[in-house]
């Protein structure tokens, strides 16, 4: 599915990924752990094309296709969707007027009809009771006057309204209680299929116990620096990334 | 919703301006340049009686003793004010004429800018959809007027300004003149002397007009100006909901259009006043050509609990000066001003409103959101102000500028002036840049950059928006779109 080879990026002239390499199969859940500052963040922007997160070196491909090539909005078609670690807040738009517009604006780009006024409120209320998000919430402005446990379930919603491909949660757990952690992870794991895969970004193991990843990376200065099993995740809540941060 | 949806669609298939063509049609105009003998000329194109001839003279006298204002943050070289046409009309004859009279080409035109002449196809249009009269002004004539027998069967006349000085002097002579003085600025004293056509509107008392009314105003022809003259008069009890479009040919020398509406409400009426402008801004690169948008536009809320609302959409010209105010006469009237300001290019506006409150406990309630991209200057520029006799004179002023881009400006001057210690104002002021990160977000969601541009600055004008009528809102929205397009990147 996701395919990145000797990765290399820089932001303002420095070099933040140092020639990262990264396979994660359809099907399956990969965790990225890793300190501040490792590059954790700019692999998603630089996933999905952010202006200003310059590619230097190596390739990324989804399902075989070159991403680096394509611009954001290309790379969502295609299916990449990012799950942002502090949502924006999008003033005097309704969040159902954001995610019709997103939808048929990835529709269009694949080529298929846009979705019928029904069919989608049909959708969007199904997919928001899932989630415990009130219908009304979503007539108000995008994430304007939201808490975080809102915003990060609107990420979830929206994420399961454009039934994306590939997703990366950056930092999902940051400002969510137990509640809403628990809502968000079911919201996730319900998404886990055959044909998706997800990158998991996070600093801390908690949000493993509820989405459980088939295997977890260590990420340090710009590289993958050790790979292994669900278990390699509680030897870091353990020992903290020390062994690693030096390795690398 | 649907509406944004619409905006995207719509973008894609048109071109930056595309009002710019011009129509080839053979037109009378008075010689060149400006004089008393110009103003005659004018006068007599138009039969008009002696006294408004008088009128006119008396305003041309006045205007050669003054001087162009100075003070908008704009910047232009002197206008030659000889070089200019002030009268061009299609040649046809004169005074209202019947749809099947008027040129095929011009009613080819108002037909390319999807402007409604034929009441049968309004009728025949989408059902439920509302109707709306149209008087439509082509350079310095009404060609004609829509919907005229079913208006006057509830007593309303709308008809233009030209007809209105020979069928209704008794009107004209009262009111004109009456909110905006001949000689009250340059602008609006050149108008006094050399305007051509306009509406004129009056609703007698307790009449609610039963439809929308509007006016659209085209330029076509090279080297003119226009000088319209609108009037509205709302008579006590009356409510009547107006709209005026505006466009013109792209041309690279500047045209003038400096236009007066005057509107008059009388006890217990309203007056719903909107525009969307859309004049030829100019080359977006070289800022070569467009409209000199130099507009004097007043309300007088004569009566008690009488109410005004201006909402405009300011897309167009390459330089707009335009205040629309209002005088707070009556006890307890209301003034609204809803404004959407969209410079980009090289577009300068200097634009906002006037609250004058003269009565006690009149409100006024502002609100701005002025847009700028490209190299554009765009200046919020507004005066409330309470007069000794103005107890309990209440206003709020919400005045949003957003910035596209590192190379234009925004800019607010609000003069706030109360005289009274009963008033209470409030005053709100944002200035936001349209953020990167907000455009990412939208972007990462699969839409393109001018799309995430559109639904972000739909949703910075949306409180003014809906103060449109319905139909025009679409359209408006539209024009936003169109007017930003490759304003980032």
């Amino acid at each position: 599915m996701l395919s990145i080879s000797n990765l290399r990026a820089e932001v303002d002239g420095n070099e933040i990924l140092k020639g990262l390499s990264l396979d994660v199969p359809a099907g399956e859940v990969h965790a990225i752990m890793g300190p501040n500052g490792a590059g954790k963040s700019t692999l998603s922007y630089v996933l999905t094309g952010r202006d200003g997160y310059d590619v230097t070196g190596g390739t990324a491909t989804l399902n075989g296709e070159d991403l680096l090539s394509l611009d954001p909005a290309e790379r969502a078609a295609k299916g990449m969707f990012l799950s942002f670690q502090y949502p924006l807040e999008i003033p005097g738009v309704p969040a159902l007027t954001f995610i019709r517009t997103a939808m048929n604006a990835q529709r269009k780009a694949r080529g298929e009809p846009e979705i019928s006024a029904p069919e989608f409120l049909k959708l969007a209320k199904a997919t928001a009771a899932s989630l415990k998000i009130e219908f009304d919430m979503l007539k108000r402005a995008l994430n304007v006057g939201f808490s975080g446990g809102e915003k990060k379930r609107m990420e979830i919603f929206q994420m399961a309204m454009l039934s994306s491909r590939f997703l990366i949660l950056d930092e999902t757990d940051s400002g969510l209680d137990i509640d809403a952690l628990k809502i968000v992870s079911d919201g996730v794991n319900a998404m886990r299929a055959p044909d998706r895969a997800m990158l998991v970004i996070t600093h801390y193991q908690r949000l493993l116990d509820y989405i459980k990843p088939d295997r977890v990376h260590v990420l340090a200065a710009g590289r993958i620096v050790a790979s292994g099993g669900p278990e390699l995740a509680l030897e870091l809540e353990r020992e903290g990334y020390d062994k690693y941060a030096r390795a690398a | 919703m649907a509406a944004v949806k619409q905006t995207v669609e719509h973008v894609e298939s048109l071109e930056k301006y595309k009002h710019g063509f011009v129509t080839e049609i053979d037109q009378e105009f008075a010689p060149k340049g400006l004089s008393a003998d110009i103003v005659r000329f004018i006068s007599a194109k138009k039969e008009e009686p002696e006294w408004m001839l008088q009128w006119r003279l008396d305003a041309f006298e006045r205007w050669l003793a003054m001087d162009e204002p100075t003070w908008a943050k704009v910047d232009f070289p002197p206008i030659d004010y000889q070089d200019s046409y002030y009268y061009a009309a299609p040649k046809t004859k004169d005074g209202p004429m019947s749809l099947d009279e008027v040129d095929p080409d011009i009613l080819a035109t108002y037909a390319k800018l999807g402007i409604p002449l034929r009441e049968q196809e309004v009728l025949a249009g989408v059902q439920g959809a509302p109707r709306y009269a149209v008087d439509a002004v082509f350079d310095s004539v009404s060609v004609v007027t829509t919907f005229k027998k079913e208006l006057a069967e509830a007593g309303v006349i709308f008809c233009s300004m030209s007809e209105a000085i020979r069928e209704h002097p008794e009107l004209v002579k009262k009111y004109l003149g009456s909110v905006v003085p001949v000689s009250d600025n340059y602008y609006a004293c050149l108008n006094a002397a050399v305007f051509s056509d306009g509406s004129f509107v009056y609703v007698p008392p307790g009449v609610r007009c039963p439809m929308e009314l509007s006016t659209y105003f085209r330029i076509n022809a090279e080297n003119s100006g226009q000088f319209e003259r609108t009037l509205i008069i709302a008579d006590a009890g009356a409510y009547v909901s107006y709209l005026e479009g505006c466009t013109a040919p792209m041309r690279d020398e500047n045209q003038l259009h400096a236009a007066v509406v005057e509107l008059v409400v009388l006890d217990d009426a309203e007056i719903k006043y909107s525009t969307v402008q859309n004049w030829y801004p100019g080359d977006p690169e070289t800022g070569k050509g467009g409209i000199y948008n130099f507009v004097t536009k007043r309300a007088d809320c004569r009566g008690d609990r009488s109410k005004v609302s201006w909402t405009q959409v300011e897309t167009g010209s390459s330089i707009t000066w335009k205040y629309p105010s209002c005088v707070l006469r009556g006890e307890s009237s209301v003034g609204e001003f809803y404004s959407i300001a969209i410079t980009n290019g090289r577009q300068q506006a200097d634009t906002g409103t006037k609250m004058i409150h003269l009565g006690a406990n009149t409100r006024s309630r502002i609100i701005s959101k002025g847009i700028s991209a490209g190299k554009s200057s765009n200046t919020y520029r507004g005066l409330v102000s309470a007069h000794p006799k103005a107890k309990g004179a209440r206003n709020f002023t919400q005045c949003d500028s957003l910035l596209i881009g590192k190379t234009c400006a925004a800019h607010t001057v609000p003069y706030v002036e109360a005289r009274n210690g009963s008033c209470v104002f409030e005053h709100e002021a944002t200035t936001t840049k349209l953020s990167e990160d907000q455009l990412f977000y939208a972007m990462q969601r699969g839409l393109s950059q001018e799309e995430a541009v559109q639904l972000l600055v739909n949703g910075f004008v949306k409180d003014v928006l809906q103060e449109l009528p319905m139909e025009f809102a679409v359209e408006a929205q539209k024009l936003v779109a169109i007017s930003l397009e490759g304003s980032v990147g």
